[in-house]
Protein backbone atom coordinates (compact mmCIF):
# COMPACT_ATOMS: atom_id res chain seq x y z
CA UNK A 1 0.00 0.00 0.00
CA UNK A 2 1.43 3.36 -0.93
CA UNK A 3 0.29 7.07 -0.01
CA UNK A 4 0.12 10.06 -1.94
CA UNK A 5 3.30 11.48 -3.02
CA UNK A 6 5.26 13.18 0.12
CA UNK A 7 7.11 16.21 -0.58
CA UNK A 8 9.86 16.59 1.74
CA UNK A 9 10.16 20.33 0.61
CA UNK A 10 6.43 21.32 1.82
CA UNK A 11 6.91 19.54 4.71
CA UNK A 12 5.52 20.86 7.89
CA UNK A 13 6.34 19.92 11.28
CA UNK A 14 3.40 18.60 13.06
CA UNK A 15 2.40 19.12 16.57
CA UNK A 16 4.18 16.85 19.28
CA UNK A 17 0.84 16.48 20.75
CA UNK A 18 -1.76 15.13 18.96
CA UNK A 19 -4.35 17.65 17.73
CA UNK A 20 -7.67 16.25 18.74
CA UNK A 21 -6.84 17.15 22.58
CA UNK A 22 -6.68 20.57 21.54
CA UNK A 23 -10.24 20.38 20.67
CA UNK A 24 -11.88 19.08 23.98
CA UNK A 25 -15.18 20.68 23.99
CA UNK A 26 -16.15 20.19 27.73
CA UNK A 27 -13.20 22.72 28.57
CA UNK A 28 -13.66 25.17 25.75
CA UNK A 29 -17.09 25.57 27.31
CA UNK A 30 -16.21 25.53 30.78
CA UNK A 31 -13.09 28.43 30.39
CA UNK A 32 -15.49 30.21 27.63
CA UNK A 33 -18.23 30.23 30.48
CA UNK A 34 -15.58 31.62 33.18
CA UNK A 35 -14.64 34.49 30.65
CA UNK A 36 -18.09 35.54 29.83
CA UNK A 37 -18.56 36.06 33.73
CA UNK A 38 -15.52 37.80 33.63
CA UNK A 39 -16.35 40.01 31.37
CA UNK A 40 -19.53 40.56 32.66
CA UNK A 41 -18.13 41.40 36.13
CA UNK A 42 -15.69 43.84 34.43
CA UNK A 43 -18.55 45.85 32.27
CA UNK A 44 -20.52 45.69 36.15
CA UNK A 45 -17.52 47.10 37.81
CA UNK A 46 -17.00 49.66 35.36
CA UNK A 47 -20.85 50.57 35.11
CA UNK A 48 -20.85 51.00 38.54
CA UNK A 49 -17.94 53.05 38.84
CA UNK A 50 -19.46 55.49 36.33
CA UNK A 51 -22.86 55.45 38.06
CA UNK A 52 -20.83 56.89 41.24
CA UNK A 53 -18.38 59.11 39.57
CA UNK A 54 -22.47 61.11 37.92
CA UNK A 55 -24.01 61.10 41.51
CA UNK A 56 -20.31 62.00 43.00
CA UNK A 57 -20.26 64.59 40.10
CA UNK A 58 -23.82 65.75 40.89
CA UNK A 59 -23.79 65.83 45.20
CA UNK A 60 -20.31 67.82 44.79
CA UNK A 61 -21.86 70.71 42.65
CA UNK A 62 -24.58 71.21 44.47
CA UNK A 63 -25.25 72.29 48.22
CA UNK A 64 -28.20 72.91 50.05
CA UNK A 65 -28.71 75.90 52.66
CA UNK A 66 -31.69 75.69 55.50
CA UNK A 67 -32.07 79.48 56.55
CA UNK A 68 -34.13 79.90 59.90
CA UNK A 69 -35.57 83.53 59.90
CA UNK A 70 -34.51 85.66 63.12
CA UNK A 71 -36.14 88.63 64.52
CA UNK A 72 -38.70 90.06 62.93
CA UNK A 73 -37.36 89.03 59.59
CA UNK A 74 -39.82 86.54 57.60
CA UNK A 75 -38.74 83.34 56.13
CA UNK A 76 -39.15 84.48 52.90
CA UNK A 77 -36.71 87.49 53.23
CA UNK A 78 -33.87 85.37 55.35
CA UNK A 79 -34.09 82.81 51.95
CA UNK A 80 -34.30 85.30 49.51
CA UNK A 81 -31.26 87.76 51.48
CA UNK A 82 -29.35 84.43 52.12
CA UNK A 83 -29.61 83.41 48.41
CA UNK A 84 -28.06 87.11 47.32
CA UNK A 85 -24.91 86.53 49.82
CA UNK A 86 -24.49 83.16 48.45
CA UNK A 87 -24.26 84.18 44.78
CA UNK A 88 -21.99 86.54 45.87
CA UNK A 89 -19.27 83.75 47.05
CA UNK A 90 -16.21 83.13 44.99
CA UNK A 91 -17.08 79.32 43.43
CA UNK A 92 -20.43 79.89 43.45
CA UNK A 93 -22.48 79.82 40.24
CA UNK A 94 -26.26 80.04 41.11
CA UNK A 95 -28.08 80.63 44.88
CA UNK A 96 -31.94 80.41 44.24
CA UNK A 97 -34.44 80.37 47.94
CA UNK A 98 -36.85 77.88 46.76
CA UNK A 99 -40.27 78.55 47.07
CA UNK A 100 -42.15 77.32 50.77
CA UNK A 101 -44.45 74.72 48.85
CA UNK A 102 -40.59 72.92 48.62
CA UNK A 103 -39.62 73.46 52.27
CA UNK A 104 -43.56 72.06 53.25
CA UNK A 105 -42.71 68.91 50.73
CA UNK A 106 -39.69 68.16 52.85
CA UNK A 107 -41.63 68.14 56.19
CA UNK A 108 -44.43 66.71 55.42
CA UNK A 109 -43.93 63.19 56.01
CA UNK A 110 -43.66 63.84 59.60
CA UNK A 111 -46.58 66.63 60.12
CA UNK A 112 -48.62 65.30 57.56
CA UNK A 113 -51.20 66.98 55.10
CA UNK A 114 -50.87 70.01 57.59
CA UNK A 115 -50.09 72.96 54.65
CA UNK A 116 -52.88 75.56 55.94
CA UNK A 117 -51.57 75.70 59.48
CA UNK A 118 -47.88 75.94 58.59
CA UNK A 119 -48.05 79.62 58.14
CA UNK A 120 -47.88 80.10 61.61
CA UNK A 121 -44.98 77.96 61.72
CA UNK A 122 -41.31 79.00 61.82
CA UNK A 123 -40.56 76.76 59.59
CA UNK A 124 -36.99 77.07 58.02
CA UNK A 125 -36.66 77.68 54.21
CA UNK A 126 -34.36 75.86 51.62
CA UNK A 127 -31.44 77.98 49.80
CA UNK A 128 -30.28 75.35 46.87
CA UNK A 129 -26.99 76.24 45.83
CA UNK A 130 -25.06 75.41 42.11
CA UNK A 131 -21.04 74.99 42.51
CA UNK A 132 -18.66 75.45 40.37
CA UNK A 133 -17.38 72.68 39.11
CA UNK A 134 -13.59 73.19 38.83
CA UNK A 135 -13.26 75.30 42.16
CA UNK A 136 -16.50 74.76 44.32
CA UNK A 137 -16.96 77.05 47.44
CA UNK A 138 -16.54 74.68 50.87
CA UNK A 139 -19.35 74.54 53.29
CA UNK A 140 -17.15 76.50 55.89
CA UNK A 141 -16.77 79.40 53.29
CA UNK A 142 -20.81 79.43 52.18
CA UNK A 143 -21.21 79.69 56.56
CA UNK A 144 -19.03 82.46 56.96
CA UNK A 145 -20.33 84.19 54.29
CA UNK A 146 -23.70 84.03 55.80
CA UNK A 147 -23.05 84.41 59.38
CA UNK A 148 -20.77 87.76 58.88
CA UNK A 149 -24.85 89.07 57.60
CA UNK A 150 -25.91 87.84 60.59
CA UNK A 151 -28.08 84.99 58.77
CA UNK A 152 -28.65 81.93 61.02
CA UNK A 153 -28.41 79.09 58.61
CA UNK A 154 -26.96 75.04 58.23
CA UNK A 155 -25.07 74.53 55.47
CA UNK A 156 -25.30 71.01 54.09
CA UNK A 157 -22.65 70.12 51.42
CA UNK A 158 -23.66 66.63 51.29
CA UNK A 159 -20.23 65.62 52.44
CA UNK A 160 -22.02 62.46 54.14
CA UNK A 161 -23.74 61.09 51.13
CA UNK A 162 -20.62 61.73 49.39
CA UNK A 163 -18.77 59.58 51.86
CA UNK A 164 -21.08 56.99 50.95
CA UNK A 165 -21.02 56.88 47.41
CA UNK A 166 -17.55 56.40 47.92
CA UNK A 167 -17.40 53.92 50.09
CA UNK A 168 -19.66 51.97 48.19
CA UNK A 169 -18.05 52.37 44.94
CA UNK A 170 -15.44 50.97 46.30
CA UNK A 171 -17.00 48.33 47.69
CA UNK A 172 -18.06 47.20 44.42
CA UNK A 173 -14.78 47.89 42.89
CA UNK A 174 -12.83 45.68 45.11
CA UNK A 175 -16.02 42.77 45.09
CA UNK A 176 -15.41 43.02 41.12
CA UNK A 177 -11.51 42.37 41.82
CA UNK A 178 -11.92 39.74 44.36
CA UNK A 179 -14.70 37.87 41.84
CA UNK A 180 -12.34 38.49 39.25
CA UNK A 181 -9.60 36.59 40.81
CA UNK A 182 -11.73 34.32 41.91
CA UNK A 183 -12.55 33.21 38.25
CA UNK A 184 -9.31 33.85 37.34
CA UNK A 185 -8.10 31.26 39.93
CA UNK A 186 -11.00 29.05 39.15
CA UNK A 187 -10.22 29.00 35.25
CA UNK A 188 -6.60 28.26 36.25
CA UNK A 189 -7.74 25.44 38.62
CA UNK A 190 -9.68 23.58 35.02
CA UNK A 191 -6.58 24.25 33.02
CA UNK A 192 -4.21 22.47 35.96
CA UNK A 193 -6.80 19.56 35.82
CA UNK A 194 -6.59 19.64 31.92
CA UNK A 195 -2.84 19.49 32.20
CA UNK A 196 -2.73 17.00 34.89
CA UNK A 197 -5.72 14.67 32.20
CA UNK A 198 -3.42 15.60 29.33
CA UNK A 199 -0.11 14.45 30.57
CA UNK A 200 -1.90 10.99 31.82
CA UNK A 201 -2.87 10.39 28.40
CA UNK A 202 -0.15 11.14 26.40
CA UNK A 203 2.43 9.56 29.27
CA UNK A 204 3.89 7.56 25.95
CA UNK A 205 3.97 10.98 23.98
CA UNK A 206 6.32 12.16 27.09
CA UNK A 207 8.14 8.94 27.37
CA UNK A 208 9.22 9.06 23.69
CA UNK A 209 10.19 12.55 23.81
CA UNK A 210 12.20 12.46 27.10
CA UNK A 211 13.92 9.48 25.86
CA UNK A 212 14.70 11.38 22.71
CA UNK A 213 16.59 14.01 24.63
CA UNK A 214 13.55 16.54 25.56
CA UNK A 215 14.11 18.92 27.79
CA UNK A 216 11.40 19.22 30.56
CA UNK A 217 10.90 22.97 29.77
CA UNK A 218 10.19 21.70 25.86
CA UNK A 219 7.49 19.58 27.03
CA UNK A 220 5.76 21.78 29.51
CA UNK A 221 6.00 24.37 26.79
CA UNK A 222 4.06 22.21 24.37
CA UNK A 223 1.07 21.91 26.71
CA UNK A 224 1.50 25.54 27.78
CA UNK A 225 0.93 26.40 24.30
CA UNK A 226 -1.86 24.39 23.70
CA UNK A 227 -3.58 25.45 27.02
CA UNK A 228 -2.87 28.87 25.90
CA UNK A 229 -4.44 29.20 22.50
CA UNK A 230 -7.70 26.92 23.68
CA UNK A 231 -8.02 29.61 26.59
CA UNK A 232 -7.99 32.45 23.73
CA UNK A 233 -10.07 30.56 21.84
CA UNK A 234 -12.59 30.33 24.77
CA UNK A 235 -11.46 33.54 26.06
CA UNK A 236 -12.66 35.54 22.33
CA UNK A 237 -15.84 33.31 22.45
CA UNK A 238 -16.86 34.34 26.04
CA UNK A 239 -15.72 37.95 25.49
CA UNK A 240 -17.84 38.19 22.33
CA UNK A 241 -20.47 36.88 24.09
CA UNK A 242 -20.35 39.53 27.68
CA UNK A 243 -20.20 42.05 24.53
CA UNK A 244 -23.08 41.02 22.27
CA UNK A 245 -24.91 41.01 25.67
CA UNK A 246 -23.47 44.74 26.60
CA UNK A 247 -25.00 45.82 23.62
CA UNK A 248 -28.72 44.28 23.98
CA UNK A 249 -28.59 46.00 27.57
CA UNK A 250 -27.20 49.35 25.98
CA UNK A 251 -29.75 49.08 23.65
CA UNK A 252 -32.68 48.47 25.42
CA UNK A 253 -31.66 50.60 28.15
CA UNK A 254 -31.85 54.11 26.11
CA UNK A 255 -29.63 56.69 26.55
CA UNK A 256 -28.17 55.74 29.77
CA UNK A 257 -28.10 52.06 29.85
CA UNK A 258 -30.26 49.68 31.34
CA UNK A 259 -30.82 51.49 33.97
CA UNK A 260 -29.83 54.80 35.57
CA UNK A 261 -28.19 53.13 38.58
CA UNK A 262 -25.97 50.98 36.32
CA UNK A 263 -25.22 52.55 33.08
CA UNK A 264 -23.22 51.02 30.15
CA UNK A 265 -21.20 53.51 27.68
CA UNK A 266 -20.47 51.64 24.42
CA UNK A 267 -16.70 52.65 25.41
CA UNK A 268 -17.13 50.37 28.39
CA UNK A 269 -17.68 47.50 25.99
CA UNK A 270 -14.16 47.81 25.00
CA UNK A 271 -13.38 46.18 28.19
CA UNK A 272 -13.92 42.74 27.01
CA UNK A 273 -11.04 43.08 24.85
CA UNK A 274 -8.36 42.07 26.81
CA UNK A 275 -10.03 38.94 27.90
CA UNK A 276 -8.66 36.20 25.17
CA UNK A 277 -4.94 37.87 26.35
CA UNK A 278 -5.60 37.63 30.08
CA UNK A 279 -7.28 33.74 29.76
CA UNK A 280 -4.32 32.66 27.50
CA UNK A 281 -1.69 33.95 30.15
CA UNK A 282 -3.78 32.69 33.39
CA UNK A 283 -4.15 28.85 31.17
CA UNK A 284 0.20 29.53 30.51
CA UNK A 285 0.88 29.77 33.87
CA UNK A 286 -1.07 27.33 35.25
CA UNK A 287 -0.60 24.45 32.63
CA UNK A 288 3.51 25.32 32.29
CA UNK A 289 3.46 25.14 36.38
CA UNK A 290 1.46 21.92 36.67
CA UNK A 291 3.32 19.97 33.80
CA UNK A 292 6.82 21.05 35.13
CA UNK A 293 5.83 20.03 38.40
CA UNK A 294 4.67 16.32 37.32
CA UNK A 295 6.98 15.81 34.32
CA UNK A 296 9.56 16.41 36.98
CA UNK A 297 8.22 13.18 38.92
CA UNK A 298 7.68 11.11 36.18
CA UNK B 1 19.70 -3.12 39.47
CA UNK B 2 16.07 -3.72 40.58
CA UNK B 3 12.66 -2.59 39.50
CA UNK B 4 11.30 -0.93 42.86
CA UNK B 5 11.36 -3.56 45.44
CA UNK B 6 11.08 -6.62 42.96
CA UNK B 7 13.96 -9.47 42.21
CA UNK B 8 17.63 -8.31 41.18
CA UNK B 9 17.13 -8.48 37.47
CA UNK B 10 20.99 -7.62 36.94
CA UNK B 11 23.65 -8.09 39.68
CA UNK B 12 27.51 -7.84 39.51
CA UNK B 13 27.63 -6.38 36.01
CA UNK B 14 30.81 -4.80 35.16
CA UNK B 15 31.77 -3.79 31.64
CA UNK B 16 33.54 -0.83 29.53
CA UNK B 17 33.08 -0.58 26.05
CA UNK B 18 35.49 1.34 24.07
CA UNK B 19 34.46 4.35 22.02
CA UNK B 20 33.10 3.21 18.35
CA UNK B 21 32.83 -1.18 19.65
CA UNK B 22 30.78 -2.77 18.47
CA UNK B 23 28.78 -5.38 20.71
CA UNK B 24 25.52 -8.13 20.69
CA UNK B 25 24.00 -8.27 23.89
CA UNK B 26 22.81 -12.33 23.92
CA UNK B 27 20.82 -14.15 26.46
CA UNK B 28 17.19 -16.00 27.21
CA UNK B 29 13.88 -13.52 27.55
CA UNK B 30 14.64 -12.33 31.18
CA UNK B 31 17.80 -12.55 31.04
CA UNK B 32 18.21 -8.26 31.79
CA UNK B 33 19.57 -7.76 28.08
CA UNK B 34 16.49 -4.47 28.07
CA UNK B 35 17.15 -3.66 31.45
CA UNK B 36 20.94 -3.32 30.50
CA UNK B 37 20.26 -1.01 27.69
CA UNK B 38 17.76 0.71 30.06
CA UNK B 39 20.59 1.67 31.97
CA UNK B 40 22.81 2.97 28.92
CA UNK B 41 19.84 5.13 27.55
CA UNK B 42 18.97 6.46 30.70
CA UNK B 43 15.73 5.15 31.24
CA UNK B 44 16.43 3.01 34.69
CA UNK B 45 18.80 4.06 37.56
CA UNK B 46 20.73 1.19 39.10
CA UNK B 47 19.69 0.33 42.42
CA UNK B 48 23.47 0.32 43.29
CA UNK B 49 26.76 0.79 41.48
CA UNK B 50 27.54 3.55 38.42
CA UNK B 51 27.31 4.35 34.97
CA UNK B 52 29.44 6.26 32.77
CA UNK B 53 28.74 7.53 29.29
CA UNK B 54 30.84 9.78 27.54
CA UNK B 55 33.75 10.35 30.68
CA UNK B 56 30.64 10.79 32.98
CA UNK B 57 28.88 9.20 35.92
CA UNK B 58 25.56 9.74 34.70
CA UNK B 59 23.89 8.39 37.69
CA UNK B 60 24.59 11.38 40.05
CA UNK B 61 23.54 13.52 37.11
CA UNK B 62 20.56 15.72 37.78
CA UNK B 63 17.16 15.40 35.84
CA UNK B 64 18.40 18.43 33.93
CA UNK B 65 21.38 17.12 32.24
CA UNK B 66 20.10 14.16 31.10
CA UNK B 67 18.48 15.81 27.68
CA UNK B 68 22.58 16.60 26.88
CA UNK B 69 23.55 13.00 27.03
CA UNK B 70 20.27 11.67 25.65
CA UNK B 71 20.77 13.42 22.33
CA UNK B 72 24.22 11.85 21.59
CA UNK B 73 22.00 8.27 22.02
CA UNK B 74 20.16 6.78 19.09
CA UNK B 75 17.96 3.80 20.60
CA UNK B 76 15.95 1.34 18.52
CA UNK B 77 13.22 0.58 21.75
CA UNK B 78 11.85 -3.18 21.71
CA UNK B 79 8.29 -1.88 21.72
CA UNK B 80 9.40 0.85 19.26
CA UNK B 81 7.39 3.63 21.09
CA UNK B 82 6.28 5.38 17.61
CA UNK B 83 3.82 8.33 18.11
CA UNK B 84 0.82 7.15 16.03
CA UNK B 85 -0.07 11.03 15.41
CA UNK B 86 3.03 11.76 13.77
CA UNK B 87 3.73 10.66 9.89
CA UNK B 88 6.91 8.34 9.41
CA UNK B 89 8.54 11.52 8.57
CA UNK B 90 7.54 13.45 11.47
CA UNK B 91 8.68 10.58 13.60
CA UNK B 92 11.85 10.19 11.91
CA UNK B 93 12.51 13.48 12.07
CA UNK B 94 12.26 13.84 16.03
CA UNK B 95 15.25 13.63 17.31
CA UNK B 96 16.09 16.38 15.47
CA UNK B 97 13.57 19.02 16.00
CA UNK B 98 14.21 18.10 19.73
CA UNK B 99 17.81 19.22 19.34
CA UNK B 100 16.51 21.98 17.64
CA UNK B 101 17.55 21.74 13.83
CA UNK B 102 15.78 23.88 11.91
CA UNK B 103 13.84 21.52 8.77
CA UNK B 104 15.66 23.04 6.28
CA UNK B 105 19.31 21.06 7.53
CA UNK B 106 17.54 17.84 8.02
CA UNK B 107 14.35 17.53 5.49
CA UNK B 108 16.29 15.94 2.49
CA UNK B 109 18.52 13.26 4.89
CA UNK B 110 15.13 12.27 6.82
CA UNK B 111 13.43 11.59 2.98
CA UNK B 112 16.98 10.07 2.33
CA UNK B 113 17.15 7.72 5.16
CA UNK B 114 13.46 6.60 4.99
CA UNK B 115 13.82 5.91 1.20
CA UNK B 116 16.99 3.84 2.17
CA UNK B 117 14.96 1.53 4.77
CA UNK B 118 12.46 0.94 2.29
CA UNK B 119 9.92 3.45 3.11
CA UNK B 120 10.31 6.18 0.77
CA UNK B 121 6.68 5.46 -0.28
CA UNK B 122 5.24 5.90 3.06
CA UNK B 123 6.70 9.10 4.41
CA UNK B 124 3.41 10.48 5.18
CA UNK B 125 1.89 7.30 6.22
CA UNK B 126 1.20 6.80 10.19
CA UNK B 127 1.99 4.43 11.74
CA UNK B 128 -0.92 2.12 12.79
CA UNK B 129 -1.15 1.94 8.91
CA UNK B 130 2.31 0.39 8.81
CA UNK B 131 3.24 -2.94 9.21
CA UNK B 132 4.89 -4.27 11.33
CA UNK B 133 8.71 -4.81 9.77
CA UNK B 134 7.88 -1.18 8.20
CA UNK B 135 7.07 -0.32 12.20
CA UNK B 136 10.81 -1.29 13.09
CA UNK B 137 12.34 0.30 10.11
CA UNK B 138 11.04 3.70 11.62
CA UNK B 139 12.09 2.91 14.78
CA UNK B 140 15.50 2.49 13.45
CA UNK B 141 15.44 5.26 10.76
CA UNK B 142 14.58 7.77 14.23
CA UNK B 143 17.40 6.28 15.69
CA UNK B 144 20.17 6.80 13.66
CA UNK B 145 18.86 9.71 12.22
CA UNK B 146 20.35 12.47 14.37
CA UNK B 147 23.98 10.49 13.69
CA UNK B 148 24.31 9.34 17.56
CA UNK B 149 27.63 8.52 19.15
CA UNK B 150 26.13 5.29 20.89
CA UNK B 151 23.35 3.07 19.52
CA UNK B 152 21.43 0.66 21.19
CA UNK B 153 19.05 -1.50 19.28
CA UNK B 154 16.56 -3.80 21.20
CA UNK B 155 15.57 -6.97 19.26
CA UNK B 156 15.89 -4.49 15.97
CA UNK B 157 15.71 -6.82 13.47
CA UNK B 158 12.70 -9.08 15.33
CA UNK B 159 10.00 -8.12 12.87
CA UNK B 160 11.47 -8.10 9.33
CA UNK B 161 12.83 -10.76 6.88
CA UNK B 162 16.25 -12.17 6.74
CA UNK B 163 17.19 -10.06 3.49
CA UNK B 164 15.98 -6.73 5.67
CA UNK B 165 17.93 -7.71 8.73
CA UNK B 166 20.80 -8.27 7.17
CA UNK B 167 20.13 -4.52 5.16
CA UNK B 168 19.49 -3.05 8.63
CA UNK B 169 23.13 -4.61 10.62
CA UNK B 170 24.92 -3.08 7.61
CA UNK B 171 23.49 0.47 8.21
CA UNK B 172 24.80 -0.23 11.94
CA UNK B 173 28.20 -1.32 10.76
CA UNK B 174 28.32 1.39 8.52
CA UNK B 175 27.38 3.74 11.54
CA UNK B 176 29.74 1.92 13.35
CA UNK B 177 32.14 2.63 11.06
CA UNK B 178 31.95 6.30 11.07
CA UNK B 179 32.59 6.27 15.03
CA UNK B 180 29.23 5.16 16.77
CA UNK B 181 29.48 2.27 19.36
CA UNK B 182 26.93 -0.20 18.60
CA UNK B 183 25.44 -2.11 21.18
CA UNK B 184 22.30 -4.68 19.98
CA UNK B 185 20.38 -6.45 22.02
CA UNK B 186 19.07 -9.97 19.81
CA UNK B 187 17.71 -13.47 19.53
CA UNK B 188 18.78 -13.68 16.63
CA UNK B 189 21.63 -16.26 16.88
CA UNK B 190 22.27 -16.17 13.15
CA UNK B 191 23.23 -12.50 12.47
CA UNK B 192 25.47 -12.92 15.92
CA UNK B 193 26.93 -15.45 14.31
CA UNK B 194 27.53 -14.09 10.74
CA UNK B 195 28.63 -10.84 12.25
CA UNK B 196 31.68 -11.81 14.29
CA UNK B 197 31.56 -9.31 16.61
CA UNK B 198 32.30 -9.32 20.54
CA UNK B 199 29.09 -10.92 22.32
CA UNK B 200 27.99 -10.01 26.12
CA UNK B 201 25.73 -12.90 26.90
CA UNK B 202 23.38 -12.03 30.07
CA UNK B 203 22.09 -15.06 32.01
CA UNK B 204 20.29 -14.61 35.27
CA UNK B 205 21.22 -11.12 35.34
CA UNK B 206 25.07 -11.88 35.27
CA UNK B 207 27.32 -11.14 32.30
CA UNK B 208 29.36 -13.33 30.69
CA UNK B 209 31.47 -11.84 27.49
CA UNK B 210 31.69 -14.32 24.74
CA UNK B 211 34.40 -14.25 22.29
CA UNK B 212 32.94 -12.95 18.52
CA UNK B 213 31.51 -15.41 16.67
CA UNK B 214 31.55 -16.81 13.46
CA UNK B 215 32.91 -14.96 10.51
CA UNK B 216 31.84 -11.35 9.35
CA UNK B 217 29.29 -10.42 7.44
Amino acid sequence: MTDAPFDPARWRPASFLPDEDARDPALLFVIGVLCFLACLTALGVIAADRAASGWSSQLRSEATVIVRAQGGETPDAAAARAAEVLAGVAGVSEARALEKEKAYELIRPWLGDVAADLDDLPVPRLVAVGLDRRKPATAATLSAALKGQGLDAVVDDHSVWLKDIRHAAGVVRWTGVVIFLLIAGAAGAVVAYATRAGLAARRDVVEVLHLTGAEDAQIANLFELRFARVAAIAGAAGALAAGGLGVVLRLIGGGDGITPALPIAWIDLLAVLPCPVLAAIVAAVAARLTARRLIRQL
Amino acid sequence: MRYGRGPEVLSDVSLSLPRGSFHFVTGPSGAGKSSLLKLIYLAARPSSGAVRLFGEDVTTLGGGDLPRIRRRIGVVFQDLLLLDHLSAFDNTALPLRIAGHKPSEYRNDVAELLTWVGLGQRMNALPPTLAGGEKQRLAIARAVVARPEILLADEPTGNVDHEMALRIYRLFVELNRLGTTVIIATHDQDLVARSARPVLHLDKGRLRPLPPQGPAA
